[in-house]
């Protein structure tokens, strides 16, 4: 039975009261930790907009335990998070919520040696595509083009294909997923909790504030974003790769919106030239047929 | 009891098994490694329940002690030198944090260029971190004070973390007989962990956001300092309480070698304090009354203490195993602008020795502590209050 929306507890996790810019991605996705995992989760969480988002201490507005740590520190502290609850007997799920900095830049050394050491772990990349919490500045996850305070006249490198480093590690499981497809987001968290070992989902996070796009929007771009191939779901369990229902069709090239249809809906790619969208283009080409590749060659 | 021969980064390990930790992240340094590799050991022979997780770098070894100790278990680990500084960003947030662990940092001198052998730079370069630091001067003393960490570090009103250091080889590599507790006194010795707080699944606690009140979080900042003057007095009970089971009192804070009827103390800590009692007894043959007044703590700095034992002398020589570039030796600094209040007419003159791993033994200090002597006796007073000793 495929999960739906009535199956998904009522319990909130994110509470009013918390600071999240209007329209925020990372409290849509916090929601979906809650539904997915309720009182299990212990979430570990480095510097970044869930710092601030969280409210003000004494206050608390979200409902999980948490603790907040150095940038570079997460998976470590989450690995001994876990180990110290494995001894314990205590029934609990140790999470790291990071951003794209303390994932895949400053917090890049120690997510790879717990991933290397299998850590039980999950870790969640909330990619909002740039160091936003110091307002706006590029980070490896930045896409090609895209205006930042740091990339005046658009970042001149495409972004780091994090998922498939994630696959390299040899991890049991490795995921991609979007704020606009929760259903999608909370089962894969909840096949994640299933599995023992260090677990990776890259979680696709429009931010209406540094993409400069209206924050009613939120879901729309992150919906076009797969609607025209950019971000792709899809599962890789020891490797294998299985594209997600939601981008299956996308598949096939003639059914993906053009992409110039998500750039032009994002201030930061006011910039964006015809020669620019053609390499994304042939960079999302060239990122599909590595992974149905990847997926065929496992299948077989 | 047992006595075995042990290297100082074993009698950390075998500190570590007693104290039943369940935790040991580590990342290898000379010369920390041989004390990891036994801990590795033992757990992995069963012979001490640990968990041990090789971690990637220093940062993650202290985050993840953090992170085991933050969810209820006793943790620990080790570093040296530039592992430390790596590690300095967590050194601060595990003692803000107010949880109580125990690391053991094998003091070694800082790069470049590259050295392995011992001075105090590293350990003394965190004295503001809001951590106990201890300082042994002998393998049974670093046994001994790793377990005293744990109540220390665990009880309520302290919950800080604590370091205890060792010299780079003169300790962590050379053996020494050293008397082993058996598992039922240490038992005995050591309750349950406590602290101030436990994350748990299911108990919506968040630690570290945002304060919305600066005073508030002004005086959680003083309320680590308070932390650390509590400690002073549960280090001198807990000293007390294992003096009893063991013998083996130290006394406390610092330890005083034929201090009371001295005219001129050295003072100092570490390894090398051994070769300043060498030379107190060498002084005296020739009728130069010195004393030694050995700091066990350098955090918390044991002012009362110290000014007990100065008050009344001729001269205080302070040796400083590192120099806080730019203005003096970190203990002269400590001492003397805590003594100064109490406005105590003794001179006192900081010497700077020993960097590098450059041998200062004890003909150095008797040579030191002789010419300290002639100069006060003449003089009434120190000339130069601050002195890099260059060796023979």
């Amino acid at each position: 039975m495929p999960l739906t929306i009535r199956d998904l507890p009522k319990e909130k996790y994110v509470l009013p009261g918390n600071a999240a810019c209007p329209g925020c991605p990372e409290t849509m996705g916090l929601r979906y930790v809650g539904m997915a995992l309720g009182h299990r989760a212990i979430l570990v969480i480095p510097a970044g907009c869930t710092s601030i988002l969280q409210g003000l201490m004494p206050g608390n507005g979200l409902s999980f335990p948490i603790i907040n740590v150095a940038f570079a520190s997460a998976d470590a502290v989450a690995s001994g998070v876990a180990a110290a609850k494995r001894l314990l007997g205590e029934d609990a799920v140790a999470v790291v919520w990071a951003g794209d900095g303390g994932t895949a830049d400053i917090g890049f050394a120690t997510l790879s040696g717990a991933a290397e050491r299998d850590e039980d772990v999950i870790h969640i990349c909330v990619d909002n595509e740039a160091y936003m919490n110091t307002g706006i500045q590029r980070s490896s996850q930045t896409p090609l083009g895209a205006w930042t305070t740091t990339t005046w006249r658009g970042k001149r490198e495409p972004k780091k294909n994090m998922p498939l480093i994630m696959i390299s590690h040899g991890i049991p499981y490795v995921a991609t997923a979007s704020i606009a497809y929760p259903i999608d987001f909370i089962e894969k968290l909840r096949k994640a909790t299933s599995i023992r070992g260090f677990k990776y989902i890259h979680l696709h996070a429009p931010c209406p504030t540094g993409w400069r796009f209206d924050p009613s929007e939120t879901v729309e771009i992150a919906r076009l974003a797969i609607e025209t191939g950019l971000w792709v779901l899809f599962e890789a369990e020891r490797g294998r790769v299985t594209i997600s229902p939601f981008s299956r069709p996308y598949a096939d090239r003639s059914r993906r919106k053009p992409i110039v249809e998500y750039l032009k809906r994002q201030g930061r790619f006011r910039e964006v030239t015809d020669e620019l969208v053609r390499e994304l283009e042939r960079e999302v080409d060239e990122y599909w047929g590595l992974l149905l590749k990847l997926s065929e060659q496992k299948v077989q | 009891m047992k006595r075995l021969t042990l290297t100082g980064n074993h009698c950390v390990a075998y500190a570590v098994k007693l104290s039943r930790v369940k935790v040991v992240p580590a990342y290898p340094i000379t010369p920390q490694t041989t004390m990891v590799e036994k801990i590795s050991e033992m757990a992995d022979s069963g012979e001490a329940d640990i968990q041990v997780i090789r971690v990637e770098s220093e940062h993650s070894a202290l985050a993840a002690a953090y992170g085991a100790a933050t969810a209820g278990v006793r943790a620990f680990t080790a570093t040296s030198s530039h592992g430390l500084l790596y590690m300095v960003e967590m050194v601060w947030w595990v003692a803000h944090a107010r949880i109580p662990m125990v690391m053991a940092i094998v003091t070694r001198t800082i790069g470049p260029p590259w050295n392995i052998w011992t001075d105090h730079h590293d350990i003394m370069s965190q004295r503001d971190t809001g951590w106990l630091i201890a300082m042994a001067e002998n393998n049974q003393e670093v046994l001994d004070e790793t377990i005293k960490l744990f109540k220390i570090t665990e009880d309520p009103d302290v919950s800080l973390p604590g370091m205890i250091g060792l010299d780079a080889f003169i300790l962590s590599h050379t053996v020494e007989p050293v008397e082993v507790p058996d598992q039922e006194l240490v038992d005995s010795f050591l309750p349950e962990r406590r602290q101030p707080y436990v994350i748990r699944s299911g108990d919506p606690l968040i630690m570290g956001n945002v304060p919305a009140d600066l005073l508030a979080n002004a005086k959680m900042r003083w309320d680590v300092h308070l932390g650390l003057k509590n400690a002073e007095d549960v280090i001198e009970k807990v000293d007390e309480e294992w003096g009893k089971l063991t013998g083996r009192y130290y006394g406390g804070l610092v330890e005083c070698y034929r201090c009371e009827d001295a005219d001129y103390l050295f003072v100092g800590a570490g390894a090398w304090v051994g070769d300043m009692r060498i030379a107190v007894d060498m002084l005296r043959e020739t009728g130069l009354r010195f004393g030694v007044l050995k700091l066990r703590y350098a955090r918390p700095f044991p002012s009362r203490r110290i000014l007990e034992a100065v008050s009344g002398k001729r001269g205080v020589l302070v040796l400083d195993r590192a120099v806080s570039a730019g203005s003096a030796g970190p203990i002269f600094l400590d001492l003397a602008s805590h003594i100064y209040s109490a406005r105590p007419s003794v001179p006192v003159k900081n010497v700077v020795a020993g960097l590098a791993g450059y041998e200062a033994n004890y003909e150095d200090f008797a040579r030191i502590g002789e010419s300290f002597a002639k100069e006060v006796s003449e003089s009434g007073w120190v000339s130069s209050p601050l002195e890099f000793y260059p060796g023979r």
